[in-house]
């Protein structure tokens, strides 16, 4: 993985400053921007999807039981997935410690 | 309606060629609506991506998030960066310096980077009939510095650059039709979409992927930042743009326009702006005479889809 | 050995365009370059040459598809102007700053307003900051030569830098000349393939174009400095391998009759030729007159400029552009570049040939003799204009 933008060297600057590892954007946390967080009552899902479908932020994922959740690393706490839910599964709550 | 086919969600490519991590607002509708349409790229694509909060959010050295091959140069040229790309493929397949198989180009850019400063570029490149899709994630003013007034502003906005104030109720000029604009280049495929459609969307982008020559989709990308709306309701309004008919969703293929979506009846347009700050100066009668224009419009697409 | 023919430069130059088998060609009309790229296109609808010509409709978006071209990993050319050059100005940056090693033929042509189609060095001395090779050419040869050279330079893996071949427009673009165009199979085996390490394609996603924050801007272009530093090694190189298969030796700075001079004419580009004759007329006279032409102006040559000034005790500069409110630009670099040493020359700025105006023989006559004579005032300006009406 790439070194962080304060380790970096000159030397560690590639041709042009191109980016060779797709995708390693992916070890930047964005959990901690969140404020509220989704609770998750699955005893209501109905494993639609919706919720995955409408997240900015690609980090909702089906668990073991097929439940659809977000990857707290990532979610933001928009909250879109909350409104979103047709049966209401989601509630948002005030983040507490991280 | 959109809930029926809402439950196929599961049948949506699991690729996130868009990948999390990236540094958009919270809510964000426009990294929303890149990462659908990403979804449809498919992993032969190129993205070439004009200067903006898409470009920002995703590419601070030493990372990225798109797992395509993807570049950046300038704000106001991605539609000639992508007509390089095309062409210089195009001829390296041609002479055997590189294997022959179809390699989608996709040039994204914002409101600003389209309607405004990129136009030159684009009509350029959609008149030279360069095979790519230019996608434009329309969020409506230049977020990326600080929600200053585009010419994709609707009227009466209130912007940085088109604030409401005692003399001047916002956005004085109204929203430039881009679509129409990019139907006079007789390109074959142009088309509106929306992220709280996301099937509409994604079909919408592989059809303009498949055509032969340009195509440009142009993509309602809700901004709760520049909107001054709650996080949470960026695919709402964007589902109340197209019900109010603020903005439509229609395809445009070989010059034949089909609608999208028609709603029954539209709502009215206070259900929309009601729910963002930037059109919270607005008294009911400029809503109205806003609302009387819009509508007007509307139904004049309407009428264009039916006759031709 | 092939046969000197007469053909108007810009012919000739589109010619070794097509010896270089370029992919892409994407270019916008603008006096006086219209004949490179009319030519090439020309070339590619008669099938002579298998590349994409795209007639973009301004120079931004021509060297913005430039920069996707090359991106792609195609061997890329372009031609402008004066104006042309400017509307380009920010994309120019970027081209170097990504390293793609897109070959440009700069006509050089003056800035308006007042409009002037003619030339002089304004484009040039306006881009020097951009990051790219800048060779200036005297001749039609040299035109042809370097335009093939510039291929190499670029594409080589220890620069993947952009090459600027500049002609002085009209007074080299647009004459006849004798010359000879080298073996196409030579040519071909001198330049190899292109083979940009990072390209764009599925195979191997990258991504070119990453903004820098402020922690990591400076190491990037650090980076990209310590490049440019090592350029001018393999410049030589090429140059050299140029003489050995071709037969003629370019340099950083060529020096004519200035061996032991004290005092020397510095010119660059096409208005050497007519230098030269003014100086073997004065040397005939008795004068102790040498002349320098530099040709690589970008990366500045530094040391040979050094070297072959050791034991000149005046330098006189003429520069076909000036900077406003300061002096001619070729001669700041050449102050600049002296002053580190023990035994400084004087430098005297003149500036003249602007938009197209001729300076014949004679005029450089005067401004040698001006030049190596005691006078020394400046009357509060720093350089002396060549041939204004007063």
């Amino acid at each position: 993985m790439a070194k962080a933008e304060h380790e970096l060297t000159w030397k560690d600057i590639e041709i042009g400053a191109v980016v060779t590892e797709p995708g390693n954007a992916a070890i930047y946390k964005t959990g901690d921007w969140r404020s509220q967080k989704p609770d998750y009552d699955f005893k209501r899902c109905i494993k639609c999807g919706v919720c995955y479908i409408f997240c900015p932020e690609a980090c909702i994922h089906q668990n073991k039981a097929g439940f659809f959740e977000a990857d707290f690393y990532y979610c933001k706490g928009c909250g879109i997935c909350a409104y979103e839910c047709p049966t209401r599964v989601i509630t948002m709550r005030e983040e507490t410690e991280k | 309606m959109q809930n029926l086919s809402i439950y196929a969600s599961r049948l949506v490519d699991k690729a996130e060629p868009f990948a999390p991590g990236h540094r958009a607002c919270i809510g964000c509708g426009e990294a929303l609506a890149v990462r659908l349409a990403a979804k449809a790229f498919g992993p032969n694509t190129i993205v070439v991506n004009a200067t903006g909060c898409m470009e920002i959010v995703a590419s601070q050295l030493p990372y990225t998030s798109w797992e395509l091959p993807w570049i950046h140069t300038l704000f106001e040229n991605a539609a000639a960066v992508a007509s390089g790309v095309e062409v210089g493929l195009k001829a390296q397949m041609r002479k055997g310096k590189i294997p022959q198989e179809d390699i989608n180009v996709v040039a994204i850019a914002g409101d600003g980077g389209t309607f405004d400063i990129g136009l030159q570029a684009l009509s350029g490149a959609l008149e030279r009939g360069h095979n790519f899709l230019y996608i434009c994630f329309d969020n409506e003013a230049y977020m990326n510095t600080g929600k200053q007034r585009s010419s994709a502003t609707p009227f009466g906005a209130s912007t940085t650059t088109s604030p409401a104030g005692k003399a001047q109720s916002g956005q004085t000029s109204w929203k430039k039709n881009m679509p129409e604009i990019a139907v006079a280049h007789n390109i074959p495929y142009v088309a509106t979409a929306s992220h709280s459609y996301p099937f509409d969307l994604i079909e919408k982008v592989k059809k303009g992927l498949s055509v032969k020559g340009p195509a440009y989709i142009q993509v309602y990308s809700a901004c709760p930042t520049g909107w001054r709306c709650d996080t949470d309701i960026s695919v709402k309004l964007g589902r109340l743009a197209v019900e109010t008919g603020a903005y439509p969703l229609y395809e445009v293929e070989n010059g034949k326009y089909k609608m999208s979506l028609v709603p029954e009846k539209l709502k009215p347009l206070s259900e929309y702006t009601s729910l963002q700050r930037r059109f919270r100066h607005l008294k009911p009668d400029e809503i109205t005479g806003i609302e009387a224009r819009l509508v007007e419009e509307f139904n004049r697409l309407v009428e264009k889809a039916k006759c031709l | 050995m092939s046969k000197r023919v007469g053909v108007e430069v810009s012919i000739a130059l589109g010619d070794a365009v097509k010896m270089v088998n370029p992919d892409v060609i994407a270019a916008y009309p603008i006096t006086p370059q219209t004949h490179i790229v009319e030519h090439l296109a020309e070339l590619v609808a008669q099938g002579e040459l298998d590349a994409e010509y795209v007639p973009v409709e301004s120079e931004h978006s021509a060297m913005s598809a430039c920069l996707g071209s090359a991106a792609a990993g195609a061997r890329t050319f372009t031609a402008t102007a004066g104006q042309g050059l400017e509307l380009m100005h920010e994309v120019l940056y970027v081209a170097s700053g990504m390293r793609l090693p897109i070959v440009m033929a700069v006509v050089n042509r003056a800035l308006s307003a007042p409009l002037s189609v003619w030339g002089d060095h304004s484009d040039a001395m306006a881009v020097r900051d951009t990051g790219w090779i800048q060779i200036f050419t005297e001749n039609g040869q040299e035109v042809v030569d370097q335009t093939i050279c510039a291929f190499k330079i670029a594409e080589h893996h220890d620069v993947l830098f952009p090459v600027m071949v500049h002609l002085d427009g009209f007074h080299l673009s647009h004459v006849i000349e004798p010359i000879e165009m080298p073996d196409e199979k030579k040519v071909c085996e001198y330049l190899p393939a292109n083979t940009n390490p990072f390209t764009l394609h599925p195979s191997k996603p990258i991504a070119m174009g990453d903004f820098a924050p402020p922690v990591v801007f400076t190491e990037a272009k650090w980076a990209q400095e310590k490049a440019m530093l090592g350029v001018k090694k393999v410049i030589n190189e090429i140059w050299d391998e140029f003489a050995v298969k071709f037969g003629r030796t370019y340099k950083p700075v060529e020096c004519y009759k200035c061996e032991g001079v004290k005092n020397v004419l510095v010119t660059m580009g096409s208005y050497s030729e007519t230098a030269m004759t003014a100086v073997d007329n004065l040397r005939e006279k008795g004068e102790d007159i040498g002349l320098i032409r530099i040709r690589l102006w970008r990366p500045f040559p530094f040391e040979e400029l050094r070297a072959v000034l050791k034991g000149v005790e005046n330098v006189i500069v003429l520069d076909r552009s000036i900077s406003p409110g300061a002096s001619g630009t070729v001669a700041s670099e050449i102050k600049s570049a002296m002053y580190t040493e023990k035994e400084k020359p004087t430098v005297k700025s003149y500036i003249g040939g602007l938009g197209g105006r001729d300076i014949t023989v004679e005029g450089f006559e005067d401004l040698i003799k001006d030049g190596i004579s005691d006078r020394n005032e400046y009357n509060g300006i720093e350089f002396q204009m060549v041939g204004v009406r007063e």
